[in-house]
């Protein structure tokens, strides 16, 4: 089985090393991986600034990168969601090329649940407590809830109740810096509901990197990592094993 | 206009509510979540998915064929002795409430809960011709008392807690600065008695207006509007042109899913439908009943191929407890009548798109909303569609512009983009970034992100172990 990865504009230059692990997990998987050349962005930031245009050229051109893949696997709900749920509809006369390009495009987790059939991937994270951030487009876009948290708990890591996990960690891409203070806000309920445990992960770097610098700012709170790397972890001890 | 502030305020009024008012951000965070737990549990009970679909469809049907059912429910009314009248602006519905005022020589008002009175600003017009006005649900009753304009669509008092009302109790209706709930009602209701026994006239907007019955339908849980819209003399009943809907019997429908979502409720404490002035043969109710029909904006949304399905929207204030944004501030710093979601995507048909502004930017898009409304009004899709029509007429950011098209433009080219990508690793940004427009903004609450050592297109050439 072949899979494209597309690493996103946010994982490749602030996940690099989760996209990486995304690409060790998946080979671990039996999977054939690949990197379309000229990736680049999917255009949801222009997309949600109501920049149309700018979103349609984006999607145009992403729709081009991807267009010789069997499968699609983002290491993010979010970019995820733009190529399933919005392409269609911004690419015009392409529009059955984007609904085919949706059809095989997958969250991280969502992928290995849904597509590879994989339930357990190792015990590496026994006896860690583990939070879960439902990042929105993940949840809601595509419906992805029980995937990352039954992987998690497959590698032994008991995945803590949280009230908040499937509450908006306030990032919104451009909504974080045009409204500053409310969006942290909403990151400061999150980080104050949060229960006892030893990290918070999530599988879109854009919540990783708004809880994580609100975290930093008020110089308290857990460690933020990547569900991709954090499945990695739990999967690789049991290869060495 | 009633309310404080202009939406153009929103952020300043967000922001100074979360650095200075803290207590409203805790009263707004409990309130909504215990709203929110009994609305999960209210749409647990029934089939919500098929009663929300049913729902859309009759409002749909409703509003896609209104020309024909406003003029069935202005024959039913008439038939049934109430008196019409057409407001397509505030001015015109405030005109109306003028010429009754000084036909029944009206001293004195009692109001139902309603939000579009507020929207029209009744009360401040009523104050400008010398007419007594009181509100008598508890919640409306209290933000009166402290001036304020209600800051949430069902629960008025959202953004308070129950020290706020006691202090507020005590100083105007001398209870005991710490008075249970119970003690804070008992001094309201004898406070409200006299007013409802004195006015001349009773003004309540109305849930739904049943084209072929003529019947408007109110929800309520305090027993206030029963007595506001039966006591006076006389009645006025503003009602939204979207507010039909077709059949007597759908109302069955609609008032448990808009309490079901509103409060958790299956059913209102108290449900009227009122339909015409006293008849000869009754002995409660008003001598002359009218019913004032506004538009105010609404044919213009309606005429709107995408936003027009924000009208389907039943006031249940769901959207608003479920907002992450909304429950940082609760509703005053949206800066007008309807807070959250529901009113950022109603605004710019309500008050033009200038004046919204930056309303329809005031939600992270997380979707929370389009999950629990009973309606199924995609809000976050129609939040994306005022922001494009932001766009078109030239009403955001020219820097954001300049740099998204920029970044679109990087995105396309390969080779620019990862010149761009160089850059993000040269360039000094922990110390210079809080000057830039857009890393400014985020770097003012938290720490900026460290870009990883090497990028992943490095990682992947260099080859992954």
């Amino acid at each position: 089985m072949r899979v494209s990865l597309f690493a996103t504009c946010l994982g490749d230059q602030f996940f690099a090393e989760a996209c990486a692990d995304a690409v060790r997990l998946l080979r671990q998987l039996g999977v054939d991986v690949d990197v379309p050349k000229g990736q680049t962005c999917c255009g949801q930031p222009a997309y949600n600034a109501g920049r149309r245009a700018d979103a349609v050229s984006m999607a145009q051109y992403t729709l081009g990168v991807l267009r010789d893949t069997d499968y699609v696997v983002l290491p993010s709900g979010s970019c995820a969601g733009m190529i399933r749920c919005f392409y269609p509809g911004l690419v015009g006369a392409e529009a059955d090329a984007a609904r085919a390009l949706a059809a095989r495009t997958f969250e991280l987790s969502q992928f290995v649940v849904e597509v590879l059939g994989v339930a357990r991937l190792g015990d590496g994270l026994r006896g860690r407590r583990i939070a879960y951030h439902h990042s929105c487009h993940a949840l809601r876009e595509l419906g992805v809830r029980e995937a990352p948290v039954s992987l998690l708990a497959g590698c032994g890591a008991e995945v803590v109740e949280w009230k908040a996990a499937e509450e908006c960690c306030g990032f919104g891409g451009l909504f974080s810096a045009k409204l500053p203070e409310v969006s942290a806000a909403m990151a400061d309920h999150k980080l104050d509901t949060l229960p006892e445990i030893d990290l918070v992960t999530s599988t879109d770097g854009g919540c990783l990197l708004q809880l994580g610098g609100r975290a930093a700012k008020r110089r308290t709170g857990p460690p933020f990592r990547h569900l991709a790397s954090v499945l990695w972890d739990g999967a690789r001890e049991a290869s060495r094993a | 206009m009633s309310g404080h502030g202009t939406p153009g305020g929103y952020r300043q009024q967000s922001a100074e509510t979360i650095r200075d008012r803290p207590q409203t951000r805790q009263s707004v965070l409990s309130g909504t979540d215990r709203a929110n737990d009994h609305r999960d549990h209210a749409y647990a009970d029934i089939d919500s998915d098929r009663w929300r679909d049913w729902g859309r469809d009759v409002k749909t049907h409703a509003l896609t064929h209104l020309d024909r059912y406003l003029e069935e429910a202005e024959r039913s009314l008439e038939a049934s002795g109430v008196r019409v009248h057409w407001a397509e602006t505030a001015a015109d519905a405030l005109t109306v409430l003028r010429g009754i005022v000084r036909e029944h020589d009206v001293k004195s008002v009692v109001k139902a809960k309603s939000m579009l009175t507020e929207e029209l600003g009744v009360n401040e017009h009523l104050e400008r011709l010398a007419v007594h006005v009181r509100e008598t649900d508890l919640g409306e009753y209290i933000v009166q008392l402290l001036g304020e304009p209600p800051s949430h669509i069902v629960a008025p008092v959202m953004h308070l807690s129950l020290d706020d009302c006691r202090r507020l109790f005590h100083e105007r209706l001398g209870t005991p600065l710490d008075g249970d709930p119970e003690t804070l009602v008992a001094a309201a209701r004898e406070a409200l008695r006299e007013e409802f026994l004195a006015a001349d006239l009773g003004i309540s907007g109305g849930n739904f207006l049943v084209a072929e019955t003529g019947t408007v339908a109110l929800i309520e849980n305090e027993g206030n509007i029963r007595l506001s819209t039966s006591l006076p003399r006389v009645y006025v009943a503003f009602v939204g042109i979207e507010k039909i809907v077709p059949r007597f019997e759908d109302l069955a429908g609609f008032i448990q899913l808009t309490t079901r979502a509103a409060t958790g409720q299956a059913i209102g404490n108290y449900v009227s439908f009122i339909q015409g002035p006293r008849t000869d043969d009754e002995v409660d109710g008003p001598e002359e009943m009218h019913v004032v029909l506004v538009d105010n904006g609404r044919t213009g949304l309606l005429a709107d191929d995408t936003a027009w399905e924000a009208l389907r929207c039943v006031r249940c204030g769901a959207c608003l407890n479920i907002c992450p944004v909304y429950r940082q501030t609760g509703g005053h710093a949206y800066g007008w009548t309807y807070s959250g979601p529901i009113g950022a995507i109603i605004a710019p048909g309500l008050l033009g798109l200038e004046k919204s502004m930056p309303l329809p930017y005031a939600s992270s898009l997380c979707g929370a909303c389009a999950d629990v409304c009973p309606v199924r009004i995609p809000i976050p899709e129609l939040l994306v569609h005022w922001r494009e029509r932001a766009v078109d007429a030239g009403l955001t950011s020219k820097v954001e512009g300049i740099g998204l098209a920029a970044f679109a433009a990087a995105a396309a080219h390969p080779t620019l983009y990862g010149a761009g990508a160089a850059l993000l690793r040269l360039a000094p940004w922990q110390s210079a970034g809080r000057a830039l427009p857009v890393l400014g903004g985020w770097m003012q609450e938290r720490t900026a992100p460290e870009p990883s050592p090497k990028n992943f297109r490095a990682l992947w050439r260099d080859g992954i172990e």
